[in-house]
């Protein structure tokens, strides 16, 4: 299985490198002019044409979570430490959640289908391919009556329902992917079901099921419109902090905000890096392996 | 894979009594056919009461007349909001605006998608790594490619507009009029989502077996004749998920939109997703946002079904086993 990967057509030498290097780096600008606003001053920023050499500054980093007092040398905490706490918080918490309670659903609708086992499967799929806005309204209005908009309990149990559909389809296609006949093997020796699949099925898929943690972990930290309805001044996430900064202002500060898109990106460009053979079943929600 | 549980019940039930010695109603819920149930009971239940229950609860509330910042207790409308919606000449507009922004981005991805899917499908030097950098906007936020693009067309800031100045001769004001704000959210979008498109292409690329290849070199077989006759078959199928897949999500486009032009200027970009947040968040007329959403959620299903559909015709191609 892992062969796959590295059956490409052909073999290129440097000259391919150079031509995709060309294209990759094209391709990759936007986000290497954010990171590199992130580390300018003020007059740098604005400076054109855009300066590529400069001298980083880590001021703007440090603005992101103290923002200095308008009077006086002052600086008092913008509340930042605490949304990316939230936005990890949440993410985990959730995630965990619906990964435990997925897997379990996984290997039931991989193993022992039931009648309209696809029928199912279907309407799981659909409750995450609707649009949000549809979802959100209802709930928006629910949460009110039940005091739920604000609190961490609200949130934490949408974002499990929400990560729940994905993580089913996610492990369903790893559990369907094994090979049946050491079940069987393990079946005829006399092991009970609980065993055949804590000891041999689970642990051939823990490694995709880590995949599927940190690919939910990524969707959930970049989920913007739940969180804009639903958290409050306690429970906001990234997103919803980052929209309320650009929006209040009338002049935007972009070396402010690129730092704060710096920190809020780099986590998953290295966990897009470290996922890359799981890519192509994460992002179509296990429907494609190969 | 024929399933190893026996067909009969009866069987069954008693097997799992003298096994597991349980009696009564653990013994009950721990019988074998009863294990898919079990297993699925938490997932469906969460679900439940979640998401469908809402959903379930909204859809009652799409036949009455309802504001969520009033107390007024709901009335029957019956009908009247889905006829309301369907003939409001504003919610036509906003269809089109989403059909123009799907149709433009789309098509671009596929595009761009499928040219480098091409570039990256042999194997070079540093390929993964710069696999790497073109794959990474995928994965990034929505409202933060939002973000993005709102710098970079800020028309004194942003340097595609200060690229765009330098062949005007004034300051060019990319979200100033409805065309140019259109191209700038399908611009953006086909940006984050081409790398999604190439992972796909990519996919049916590696399948090809190589002796086809060989094959075709002992024949002498042309460029455009190895695609058309090799390549193209493996890759029709992904090509047509993708379609599906990216039709589905930028119908649903709301958070790009969102930040970045906040439906403008005026509502000439303003897509279905961003009315429904308007008229149930803004104007707070919850039903008839609902009854609109339930419009969108019968495309979605269906466009879900073809994508399903698709997905089971590819698995039973003899090119994929």
């Amino acid at each position: 299985m892992s062969k796959a990967r590295t059956h490409v057509i052909g073999r290129s030498g440097w000259r391919r490198t150079l031509g995709a290097g060309v294209v990759s780096g094209v391709y990759f600008f936007p986000v290497y002019y954010i990171l590199m606003t992130a580390f300018k001053t003020r007059p740098d920023a604005l400076a054109m044409p855009i300066k590529f050499f400069f001298t980083p500054t880590l001021d703007n980093f440090y603005s992101v979570f103290m923002r200095a007092d308008i009077q006086g040398g002052g600086a008092t905490d913008s509340g930042f430490s605490h949304y990316f706490f939230n936005s990890m918080f949440i993410g985990g918490t959730s995630v965990s959640l619906a990964l435990i309670i997925g897997t379990a659903a996984a290997y039931g609708f991989s193993r022992f289908p039931l009648r309209g086992n696809e029928t199912y499967l279907f309407i799981i799929l659909t409750t995450r391919m609707l649009p949000p806005i549809i979802a959100i309204i209802p709930i928006f209005v629910l949460f009110r009556v039940f005091g739920l908009s604000g609190t961490y309990t609200g949130i934490i149990a949408l974002y499990t329902a929400f990560n729940l559909p994905f993580s089913i389809w996610m492990a369903k296609s790893f559990f369907d992917d094994l090979d049946r006949d050491i079940e069987d093997a393990a079946r005829m020796d006399g092991s009970s079901e609980w065993s055949v699949f804590l000891k041999i099925c689970l642990p051939q898929v823990y490694g995709g099921l880590a995949a599927t943690f940190v690919f939910a972990v990524i969707l959930t930290w970049n989920e913007f419109l739940f969180a804009l309805m639903l958290t409050g001044t306690e429970t906001r996430t990234v997103p919803v902090a980052i929209a309320r900064t650009i929006g209040g202002q009338v002049g935007v500060d972009w070396g402010l905000m690129s730092a704060i898109e710096t920190l809020f990106i780099i986590p998953v460009v290295i966990v897009t890096f470290l996922l890359q053979n799981q890519l192509l079943r994460g992002v179509t929600f296990g429907t494609i392996r190969k | 894979m024929t399933p190893i549980a026996t067909s009969d019940p009866i069987i069954d039930r008693a097997s799992a009594t003298r096994t597991r010695g349980a009696t009564g109603f653990l013994g009950w819920m721990l019988s074998p056919e009863r294990r898919g149930p079990l297993l699925i009971a938490p997932a469906l239940i969460t679900l439940f009461v979640v998401n469908i229950f809402p959903l379930m609860w909204s859809f009652g509330l799409s036949f009455f007349e309802y504001k969520a910042n009033r107390l007024a207790a709901p009335v029957f409308k019956g009908l009247d909001n889905y006829t309301s919606v369907l003939a409001d000449p504003d919610i036509w507009e906003r269809f089109q605006h989403t059909a123009t922004i799907v149709v433009g981005s789309v098509a671009l991805q596929l595009v761009v998608g499928f040219l480098l899917a091409l570039l990256f499908a042999s194997d070079f030097p540093l390929r993964r790594y710069l696999l790497m950098l073109v794959l990474a906007p995928m994965m990034l936020s929505l409202s933060a490619v939002g973000v993005f693009f709102k710098l970079f067309y800020d028309p004194t800031l942003g340097f595609i507009s200060r690229f765009i100045s330098l062949f005007t001769t004034e300051t060019y004001v990319i979200l100033s009029t409805p065309t140019r704000a259109t191209v700038a959210i399908v611009v953006a979008d086909a940006w984050m989502w081409s790398p999604f498109v190439m992972l796909l292409v990519l996919a049916g690329l590696v399948s090809v077996p190589k002796y086809l290849y060989e094959a075709a070199e002992i024949d002498r077989a042309g460029w455009w004749r190895r695609f058309r006759t090799i390549t193209f078959p493996y890759i029709r199928s992904l090509l047509l998920l993708a379609l599906l897949f990216r039709t589905i999500e930028t119908f649903k486009i709301f958070d790009v939109v969102y930040i970045l032009t906040e439906g403008g200027p005026g509502s000439s970009t303003e897509t279905v997703s961003v009315y429904v947040y308007r008229l149930a968040f803004q104007f707070f007329r919850t039903s008839l946002a609902s009854a609109l959403g339930y419009i969108m959620l019968f495309a979605v299903i269906v466009l879900t079904s073809l994508y399903l559909y698709a997905i089971q015709t590819r698995r039973a191609e003899p090119v994929n086993e």
